[in-house]
């Protein structure tokens, strides 16, 4: 016993009371077979979902449209993932707080060149076809100010995009063998061609889906299912399941401030909103040393209910 | 005299563990009358909701990862593996909030609410690479989103959410030893210290 | 999913689902009926009596 003052958030009294028989292995034996039937009841009740996932065959045959202009904007450079920044490329803003910018100083370590690794190399892959071949040198021995004035003439052309007849037509005459690339590129992906090409670059085996999965990303085709489920960010959609099943409700949270003022208008919201997340979480973490929090149980007087068989006794 | 074998590193160590976590502490057959509300099943409901996680599991690992999409057994325990989580986290809170409210963390208990607390985020990092490793629309989708967040802070360098491979191996083998190992310390913890005791109103004398 | 031997769901959660908007705040109906039962779940323990502490009242 030492003689520092006794401080009641810190330091527990010492209990001299009576001890009463428990049967921790009982109880732990009851919890564990209520446990089990109460998950094999709900599974059999509610099953779980499993909505199929998404390929590039599947978007391109749903509306080749969407896909051919974010074929389009991998081309040209003018997609999301063209712009991100690290981890994948050079080109956009990384996100920040002040000088705070771990993504920048970390820098490009998933080297993504959304033209040629989504469009020109796939493409070049393909059993040779004159038009196609004629095409694919015609960009590649193009200098880069003729490529992007082919890539303005796409862009201007884009909205106006049309599929059909299994052709894409892009109304302008500016934007030298990009009609006919996308058109390649739109065929390769409605065979289902292109979801292979983009997993092989690695070479025979893989798990590593990175390359499919940013250029899905890219198009609204994929944007839009998500919605459907309420599964967008501004839906609060992080906490959500597909279809009507519970999903990740821990999350409440971290999706909470997606919503809000100033994060929900900051380019930067996911690194305010992690930064802000961190924050509470270590002090979530060190509450029993954070003067203060660590009284909150003793003034909320909750712990009166749970040991209320034992001040009873006391009296 | 038996000094060589009292300076064994052997029995130095059996003496300390014993010293710590003698039998009748790691496995008591009473409790101090106090401990007498429901609140107190909420840790062991959530270490069961673990092992029925882990049961299913391994059943779902002895398949691969694709066997769910296509049959109605791995449907079914793919069905289990999501519910048991979904009550490991409700126990979990439930017993978060239970321990908030009694202090748990007092008399020399700090560390067993940090350990406790730091299972919950790992127990969320495994949860999340569960989700973005089913291989359906919905790990497409989370995972796509998910990548900006954890690109925002630098970490997508290293820990690339769009990698099946890399988040499969974090969700089948890393994370659960993770969990158990944090779950073992958290709960062996609690056993060498004992329940925490109510507060008293007036009190002048420290436990250890 | 396919119905095989009986191990499909009784009750087909597979509908897009239901969402309460309040203010900013927008949850699912299966998320909002787990946080309630959690609430419900935390006040139903403290509350209900613990069995098994029968002659108590003059153990000290
Ligand atoms: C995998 C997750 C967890 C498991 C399996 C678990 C399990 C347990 C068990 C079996 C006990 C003893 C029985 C009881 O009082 O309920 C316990 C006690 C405790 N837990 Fe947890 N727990 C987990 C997470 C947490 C979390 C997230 C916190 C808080 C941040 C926490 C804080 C505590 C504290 C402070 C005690 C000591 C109780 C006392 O001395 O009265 N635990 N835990």
């Amino acid at each position: 016993m030492t003689k520092k003052p006794f401080r009641p958030d810190v330091d527990a009294p010492v209990y001299k009371g009576p001890y009463v028989p428990y049967d921790i292995i009982k109880e732990g034996a009851i919890a564990v077979l209520v446990v089990f039937i109460l998950t094999a009841a709900l599974a059999l009740v509610f099953s779980s979902p499993d909505e199929k996932a998404v390929t590039i065959k599947t978007w391109s045959n749903a509306d080749a449209v969407d896909f051919a202009q974010t074929a389009g904007d991998e081309l040209a450079g003018t997609s999301a993932v063209a712009n991100y920044g690290a981890p994948y490329n050079n080109n956009g803003t990384s996100q920040h707080w002040g000088f705070l910018s771990p993504e920048k100083w970390i820098g490009v370590r998933i080297q993504i060149n959304t033209t040629n690794d989504f469009v020109i190399d796939p493409l070049s892959a393909q059993p040779a076809q004159p038009a196609l071949s004629a095409a694919l040198s015609q960009w590649k021995s193009a200098s880069s100010a003729t490529q992007t004035a082919w890539d303005d003439a796409f862009n201007k052309a884009e909205p106006n995009l049309t599929y059909s007849n299994g052709k894409v037509n892009i109304p302008t005459k500016a934007a030298g063998p990009i009609p006919v690339l996308l058109n390649y590129e739109t065929q390769m992906a409605r065979s289902g061609a292109l979801d292979q090409a983009l997993v092989t670059q690695a070479g025979f085996y893989t798990t590593n889906f990175t390359k499919p999965l940013l250029f899905v990303s890219d198009g609204t085709y994929f944007a839009g299912l998500a919605e459907k489920q309420h599964l967008s960010g501004s839906q609060w959609g992080m906490m959500n399941e597909t279809g009507q099943y519970p999903g990740q409700a821990w999350l409440w949270l971290y999706t909470f401030w997606y919503q809000i003022h100033p994060y929900s208008t900051s380019a930067s919201a996911d690194f305010l909103v992690w930064g802000t997340m961190m924050i509470l979480t270590a002090l979530m973490v060190l509450v029993p040393f954070i003067p203060g929090l660590r009284s909150i149980p003793r003034k909320i007087k909750i712990y009166r209910i749970i040991w209320r068989e034992h001040y009873a006794a006391k009296l | 005299m038996s000094t060589d074998i009292e300076r064994q590193w052997t029995s130095r160590i059996r003496h300390s563990v014993v010293d710590k976590l003698p039998p009748d502490k790691l496995l008591p057959d009473t409790q101090p009358a106090y401990v007498a509300s429901w609140i107190y099943v909420f840790g062991v409901t959530t270490m069961a909701a673990l092992g029925v996680i882990i049961l299913t599991g391994i059943i779902l690992a002895l398949d691969g990862p694709q066997w769910w999409h296509s049959s109605t057994l791995g449907h079914f325990v793919n069905s289990m593996h999501l519910w048991s989580v979904e009550i490991f986290f409700f126990a979990m809170v439930v017993h978060l909030w239970g321990k908030f409210s009694m202090a748990a963390w007092r008399g020399g208990r700090s560390l067993t609410w940090v350990t406790g607390a730091v299972t919950f985020m790992a127990s969320i990092l495994a949860g999340f690479t569960g989700y973005v490793s089913q291989t359906n629309f919905d790990s497409q989708w989370i995972a796509t989103q998910a990548k900006d967040g954890i690109n925002s802070t630098g970490g997508g360098a290293f820990f690339n959410v769009l990698n099946l491979g890399q988040m499969l191996m974090l969700h089948i083998v890393l994370l659960p030893i993770a969990a158990v190992a944090l779950t073992g310390i958290h709960v062996v913890m609690v056993r060498m210290k004992g329940v925490v005791p109510p507060f008293e109103d007036a009190t002048t004398e420290v436990s250890a | 999913m396919a119905q095989g031997w009986g191990l499909g769901a009784l009750i087909n959660l597979d509908h897009y689902g239901h969402y309460i908007h309040w203010g900013v705040i927008q949850v699912s109906v299966g998320n909002f009926i787990v946080m309630v039962l959690m609430v419900a779940s935390f006040l139903a323990a403290l509350f209900a009596p613990f069995p098994g502490r029968r002659n108590r009242k003059g153990a000290k």
